[in-house]
């Protein structure tokens, strides 16, 4: 940690040299500067790709808070006894010996017109391109009666690390024949079938472990994600256990009591043992400050991912409003790789290829019964526009489900080596 | 490194107590059908040549990544200078479950589970290695079995500066340095067997659902792009 802030404090003073130096670029000594904020599906894998493909042309920062990420990609599985909170965790490391700057701070102000990012911790970084993947942040009172400081008594669990530990302590602390309640969020949201996988993994710890417990959801949606294949799965696993309330039925019209830990769902209150409350989101705060949003979302142009606000602000993952990706860590990783050959291009006169984006999301409903939906989209003026997909379909074999979950862990190891090296 | 070693010994000690099982002398007939899991990627007979995995001529008593003209993953090089040889209980232990034997091998196959199998597989790859100079006349074994290719596709040359921006596609599950952790390796085969493949998924003659949509919308430029780069890696 100390090293890692000498080093930053020896390049803000490099950086404050260049503002009184203006045209850096020109002067012929300086590299170019990306700064990434965000270490997450997005902003590592942008990090990565620029400082190994520039082979040292690009200096390359990444600010990110925390100094062990853990994927919400698979964080579901370690609620259900999949994984060890530790499968889920990564460092930094790797990207540091490839060559990137790894600060770990806050980044808390843009200031557009002298091109620098502010820290929490003071001092400022500069940037010729700023690459922003901040993630997701909770809307104020989607929920009524629940906000940030009411996450203790009824987690999201929606940012992996302490939340979903400690979801997972309330759900093994649960009496028996206890319920369990989770407050679906709004469309659109991070990683669409999330909630799905997670209420099957719940429900598959419960069957094991407590199995006249009851799940209900309340879910402000008439349907979901890769809907008719949890819905066959629930039956066919978890009979009578999960009970879906839809926007049919009132699921959109709920509150939430904390301290007396009620949930009402469209006038009718129930006394639960946990609940997961996953509120509608936004864009991760700092899109909002540096002043690329527009509403929730930060718009982007398909061809590079820059904002439409500044073109040399770009904004990856689940902050973007980029057309029909969904929001999930796949999305992000091949929007990073997008962003990272167009910014290398822009910065050092390499290659820029034609965009091509592509996703996949697996969902693990019970043991060895794994589902996945995916497609490939491209650019085009107006927005990244969907080409072709598939989905799993109804009444697979089970040899078949158990290669589908065999493929999504290598799948993980795949893409969590290619975030973090 | 260390974990490897451990589970190759605790492999090998295993294999001390089924040694008498690998012993049994396997029927090559049947052998030879359980080795069409085995052709997509490997030669055996007159003229067999490395393809994705090495020829399997003469493997009794070739030590592990033995052959000089083959680009062995780490792992098996490992195995080789730690003094693995391929014998009947040697490949009884891997043929049961490469990757746990050799955790980072490129061999992207799941194991036969049935001991009947790898006694009778095992008993067939015996019959082509008496002696390189007598190699029964076998039919030359057939290469992946799903193609039929335009030669005009096969002889194109890829650009592997296009091919490096477009594997980053790849490179979400396939992992960069042939780690096979359930998705299969796809570094360092000759390119030909690339791009058979990929036109495999392309015109849906292969199954699987990702593989055809990604295939899907690359020309035949991209297919033989994507081929020179990942046959240029290091390994």
């Amino acid at each position: 940690m100390k090293m890692n802030r000498r080093i930053f404090l020896g390049k803000t003073a490099v950086a404050t040299a260049a503002v009184a130096a203006p045209m850096v670029l020109a002067d012929g000594h300086a590299k170019p500067r990306v700064v990434v904020v965000g270490g997450g599906a997005g902003g590592a894998t942008a990090a990565r790709y620029i400082a190994k493909d520039s082979k040292g042309e690009i200096d390359v920062t990444l600010i990110e808070p925390t100094r062990t990420y853990y994927t919400c990609f698979f964080s579901n599985l370690y609620l259900g006894g999949f994984k060890e909170i530790e499968d889920i965790g990564h460092s930094y490391g790797g990207l540091a010996a490839g060559g990137v700057n790894v600060v770990h701070d806050w980044a808390v102000g843009v200031d557009r017109d002298a091109k620098t990012v502010s820290l929490a911790g003071g001092g400022n970084v500069k940037y010729d391109k700023l690459i922003l993947s901040p993630g997701i942040d909770f809307v104020d009172m989607a929920v009524p009666g629940w906000d940030i400081s009411a996450q203790n008594a009824m987690p999201h669990a929606y940012k992996a690390g302490s939340q979903t530990e400690l979801l997972k302590a309330q759900l093994m602390a649960m009496p028996e024949g206890g319920t369990f309640a989770m407050v679906a969020p709004t469309n659109p949201y991070r990683c669409p079938p999330g909630p799905y996988e997670r209420v099957s993994m719940v429900a598959h710890y419960l069957k094991a472990n407590n199995p006249t417990a009851k799940i209900i959801v309340a879910d402000p949606k008439p349907k979901f994600s890769k809907m008719a294949l949890f819905q066959e799965g629930w039956a066919n696993h978890y009979e009578g256990m999960i009970d879906w309330i839809g926007e049919d039925f009132g699921g959109g019209n709920v509150s939430v009591d904390p301290a007396a830990m009620t949930v009402t769902i469209d006038g009718e209150e129930t006394k639960v043992d946990v609940c997961n409350v996953i509120p509608a989101m936004k864009a991760g705060r700092i899109a909002e400050i540096a002043g690329v949003t527009d509403g929730n979302w930060a718009p982007v142009n398909a061809a590079d991912m820059s904002t439409k606000a500044d073109p040399d602000i770009y904004v990856l993952g689940d902050a973007s409003q980029q057309g029909d990706m969904p929001k999930s860590g796949f999305s992000a990783n091949s929007q990073a790789k997008v962003c990272a050959n167009a910014v290398r291009g822009a910065l050092t006169g390499s290659k820029v290829f034609p965009a091509k984006f592509s996703n996949t999301c697996w969902s693990l409903i019970e043991t060895n019964d794994g589902v996945k939906v995916g497609a490939t989209y491209e650019a085009t003026p107006e927005k990244i526009a969907k080409v072709d997909g598939f989905i799993s379909q109804t009444g697979e074999s089970a040899d078949l489900r158990k290669a589908t979950y065999e493929e999504s862990e290598g799948w993980y190891s795949g893409i969590t080596a290619d975030m973090f090296g | 490194m260390v974990p490897f070693l451990r589970l190759y010994f605790s492999v090998l000690a295993m294999t001390v107590s089924t040694v008498a099982a690998a012993n049994t002398l396997g029927d090559p007939e049947a052998g030879k059908k359980v080795f069409a899991k085995c052709k997509g990627c490997h030669q055996v007979g007159e003229g067999a040549r490395n393809r994705i995995g090495p020829h399997l001529n003469g493997l009794f008593g070739r030590p592990a990544a033995g052959l000089k003209e083959f680009t062995y993953s780490k792992s098996i090089q490992r195995a080789g200078s730690s003094g693995l040889e391929w014998h009947a209980e040697t490949l009884d232990a891997f043929l049961e479950n490469p990757r746990s034997y050799a955790s980072g091998t490129r061999m992207s196959f799941r194991g036969l589970k049935s001991p009947e199998d790898r006694h009778n597989v095992i008993a067939y790859l015996r019959l082509f290695s008496d002696d390189p100079a007598n190699i029964p006349e076998a039919d030359p074994t057939a290469t992946a079995t799903d193609h039929d290719i335009d030669q005009a596709i096969l002889a194109i040359q890829g650009d592997p500066e296009y091919g490096a921006y477009l594997s980053s596609e790849c490179t979400t599950c396939h992992q960069a340095d042939g780690g096979d952790a359930g998705i299969p390796s796809i570094v360092l085969w000759p390119e030909d067997e690339f791009v058979v493949a990929m036109h495999a998924y392309k015109t849906k003659q292969r199954n699987h659902p990702v593989m055809q949509m990604i295939a899907g919308r690359l020309n035949d430029e991209e297919i033989a792009a994507l081929a020179a780069y990942f046959n240029s890696l290091d390994n």
